[in-house]
C-alpha cells in the first residue's frame, strides 16, 4: 500500500505490515435487481481479511522475498514471498528464516548426528550442519509462502 | 491480540505503586541490527537528518569514545580505523519498529504510557512484588524475541526511580538489562548514580550542584527540602520528592529530549463512529503540532494509533497504527491534521468499539535545520564547512564501496540524497523487505 493522495495532491507513503489495510472480499454479494432487497446485503460488512488470516502477530510479523531454488519441494521457490512469525518458538520441522554467517537464508530445522542442521528441500543440495563457529540465530519462523502463479 | 497480560487482575496488590520504566538500547542502532544482525558486535553509528550528526551509537561506539550529537566530519579517520558501520536516519523503519515494540508491551503489561519513541511508562503494581524480576525478564525477552528490539527495565516506587533504576539496568551488564529497585536497596542505588543522570535535573542544575558539592543522586536525596525548594525551586523539589519515594511527578512535568511527540487519550468510553474518532484525532494532531512549534521543531513523520482495548475478545477487538512520511518536513497544523485524518480512515474499522487512539510525530529536526534549503546544514553554515564535510562523508562513503561496511542502499557517491547511506525500508515497502537465500 503506497501512495495516497491527500487533498493538495502531494503524496504519502505507507509503513508496516499493516493489517487494518484491508484486502477484503465481499463473501457474498447475490445479483438481484435494483430495488429488491437482499437478505444477503445486511451481512455484506462481514469480509475476508487476507491480512486477518496469514497475520496472526501482526507487531512480530515481517515479510521476506525468496531467492534460489534450494527449497523448491517444499514449495518455496524464487520471488515468492514469506510470511516470517518472530514470536514463535521455532521447534524441529520448522522452515525458518536463519542468519547465517552473514545473510539470510530459509531451511527446515532438523537434526543430524545430535546437532542442528539445516535442511535443504531440493535433491541437488547438501544439509547445512549448524557447528559452533558458525555466527548463527534463527530469525523468524515462516508461517505462510506467497507464490505467484501467473 | 494473542497473549493475554502477564498479570491478572485478580492478583492481590501489595499496596504502594511500582512504575517500572522500558527503554529500548540505543534505539536506531538496534533497529538496523534487527535486519541486519551481521552488525552485532561492531561498532554501529546513526546519524541525523542530512547525515549530519552521530545520534545513536551501539556499546562498541561509545567505546570508541564517539561522543552522542558529534558532527560526523569531525571523526572520519576514527570512523573509518575501526570500521564503524554509519547509517542515515531511517525515520520509517524507526517509526514503526517502535509501535511495534509498543504495542507488544501493551499486550504483555496492563498499564503503559509511552514517553517517546523508545521509551515507555508501566504499571507494575499489580503484580506481587516476588515476581517483579521475574514479570521484567519475561518482558524483556518476549519483546526481544517478536521485534529484535532488546530494551532495558528499570522500576521502582516512582517515574524518577524507575528511571534511574533503568540506568542501573543498562550500566551493569550482570543485570541483564532489569533492575527492580527495593526500598531497602535505593539509597546503594542512588549513591552510584551521578547527580546530573537524574531524571529532570538536566546539565544548568547538574553544574550548579557539582558545584555544591552534591555528586551523587544520594547526595542530592539527602540535602534538606528547603534547600533544594530555594536552589531548584518547584521542579527540583519534585524530583527531591521522588527520589526520596514520594510519587508526585506527572509525565508532563519533566520534558525528555524530544526524538518524538505524543497525544493520546483513552476515551473512558467506546466510540464506534468514524466522525466521532475522526474529531478525536483531529484534536490530538492539532495539539501535537502546537507542541512541535513550541520547540522550535518540524515532523517529517505522522503516526495514528487506534485500539479497541485489551480486554475485548479476539474477534471484537481492532486496532493498529500507521505511519505517514510528510513529502517535506512541515510544522503546519493543516498539514498534520490532513494526515493523520487520511490515517485515520484507513484504520478505522466500522462496527468496532475503539477506546483510546493517539498522535505521534516522529522524524523531528529543528526549525531551523529543516528541509528547506537543501544544503548539509541547512542553518546558514558557511561554504566552507559545508565543502568539508561533502569531503569527509564521500571519504567515508568510498569506504564503503570498498565493501568494508554492508550497505544496503548503492548510490552513485557524489551527495545527491544527503541520506548516502540509508537502510532498506525493510518493513514498508514491498521492494525494501529483506532477502532470503534458500
Amino acid at each position: 500500500m503506497k501512495l495516497v493522495k491527500i487533498h493538495n495532491s502531494s503524496t504519502l507513503d505507507f509503513y508496516s505490515a499493516d493489517v487494518s489495510a484491508e484486502l477484503a472480499l465481499p463473501l457474498a454479494s447475490s445479483e438481484i435487481a435494483a430495488g429488491f432487497p437482499s437478505p444477503a446485503d445486511d451481512h455484506l460488512e462481514l469480509k475476508l481479511d487476507l491480512n486477518r488470516a496469514l497475520v496472526r502477530h501482526p507487531n512480530a510479523t515481517f515479510y521476506g522475498r525468496v531467492k534460489g531454488y534450494s527449497m523448491v519441494d517444499a514449495g518455496i521457490g524464487e520471488g515468492d514471498l514469506l510470511v516470517i512469525d518472530k514470536s514463535l518458538e521455532p521447534k524441529e520441522g520448522d522452515i525458518a528464516v536463519c542468519f547465517l554467517d552473514g545473510e539470510f537464508t530459509v531451511k527446515r530445522i532438523g537434526r543430524q548426528d545430535g546437532g542442528l542442521c539445516l535442511l535443504p528441500a531440493n535433491e541437488g543440495f547438501e544439509p547445512i550442519p549448524v557447528t559452533g563457529e558458525s555466527d548463527f540465530q534463527v530469525w523468524g519462523v515462516v508461517t505462510y509462502v506467497i507464490h505467484k502463479t501467473r | 491480540m494473542g497473549r493475554r497480560h502477564l498479570c491478572h487482575p485478580q492478583d492481590p496488590v501489595e499496596g504502594g505503586e511500582v512504575f517500572g520504566l522500558v527503554d529500548c538500547n540505543n534505539f536506531y542502532v538496534s533497529c538496523e541490527r534487527a535486519f541486519n544482525p551481521g552488525l552485532l558486535g561492531r561498532p554501529v553509528v546513526v546519524l541525523s537528518n542530512n547525515d549530519g550528526c552521530i545520534i545513536s551509537r551501539s556499546q562498541e561506539a561509545k567505546a570508541l569514545g564517539l561522543p552522542m550529537g558529534a558532527p560526523v566530519f569531525r571523526h572520519v579517520r576514527l570512523l573509518e580505523r575501526h570500521r564503524v558501520a554509519v547509517f542515515s536516519p531511517n525515520f520509517p523503519l524507526y517509526g514503526d519498529m517502535s509501535a511495534r515494540v509498543m504495542n507488544t508491551l501493551g499486550d504483555l503489561l496492563p498499564g503503559i504510557e509511552i514517553y517517546s519513541i523508545d521509551e515507555a511508562f508501566a504499571d507494575l503494581g499489580g503484580f506481587r512484588h516476588d515476581d517483579l524480576p521475574a514479570v521484567a525478564g519475561e518482558v524483556r525477552s518476549t519483546v526481544l524475541r517478536h521485534t529484535g528490539i532488546p530494551v532495558s527495565i528499570g522500576a521502582g516506587r516512582t517515574k524518577t526511580l524507575a528511571k534511574a533504576a533503568n540506568y542501573l539496568a543498562k550500566k551493569h551488564p550482570a543485570r541483564r538489562g532489569v533492575c527492580v529497585l527495593e526500598a531497602r536497596d535505593e539509597r546503594e542505588a542512588l549513591a552510584s548514580l551521578p547527580v546530573d543522570e537524574i531524571w529532570g535535573i538536566g546539565r544548568s542544575y547538574g553544574r550548579f550542584l557539582h558545584g555544591e558539592g552534591v555528586g551523587t543522586a544520594l547526595d542530592f536525596a539527602m540535602r534538606s527540602r528547603e534547600w533544594v525548594r530555594r536552589h531548584l525551586h518547584v521542579t527540583g523539589a519534585r524530583v527531591h520528592a521522588e527520589l526520596n519515594g514520594e510519587p508526585c511527578l506527572s509525565l508532563e512535568q519533566v520534558r525528555p529530549p524530544r526524538k518524538s511527540i505524543c497525544v493520546s487519550r483513552s476515551f473512558g468510553r467506546t466510540v464506534k463512529q468514524l466522525d466521532e474518532l475522526e474529531n478525536a484525532v483531529g484534536t490530538f494532531a492539532s495539539k501535537c503540532a502546537q507542541k512541535l512549534r513550541a520547540e522550535g521543531l518540524r515532523a517529517s513523520l505522522v503516526t495514528v494509533f487506534v485500539h479497541t482495548g485489551h480486554y475485548e475478545r479476539p474477534e471484537r477487538s481492532s486496532g493498529g497504527h500507521l505511519t505517514a512520511a510528510m513529502p517535506a518536513e512541515t510544522r503546519s497544523t493543516i498539514d498534520i491534521v490532513r494526515c493523520a485524518s487520511v490515517l485515520l480512515r484507513e484504520l478505522y474499522r466500522k462496527g468496532f468499539g475503539y477506546k483510546k487512539a493517539g498522535v505521534v510525530l516522529g522524524g523531528l529536526a529543528p526549525d531551523a535545520a529543516s528541509a528547506v534549503t537543501p544544503s548539509l546544514f541547512g542553518d546558514g553554515q558557511d561554504e566552507e564547512r559545508t565543502a568539508a564535510l561533502m569531503q569527509a562523508l564521500d571519504t567515508v562513503n568510498s569506504r564503503y564501496g570498498s565493501g568494508a561496511l554492508r550497505l544496503a542502499v548503492e548510490s552513485p557517491s557524489g551527495w545527491k540524497q544527503r541520506q548516502e547511506n540509508l537502510s532498506p525500508r525493510y518493513t514498508s515497502d514491498w521492494d525494501d523487505i529483506i532477502e532470503v537465500r534458500t
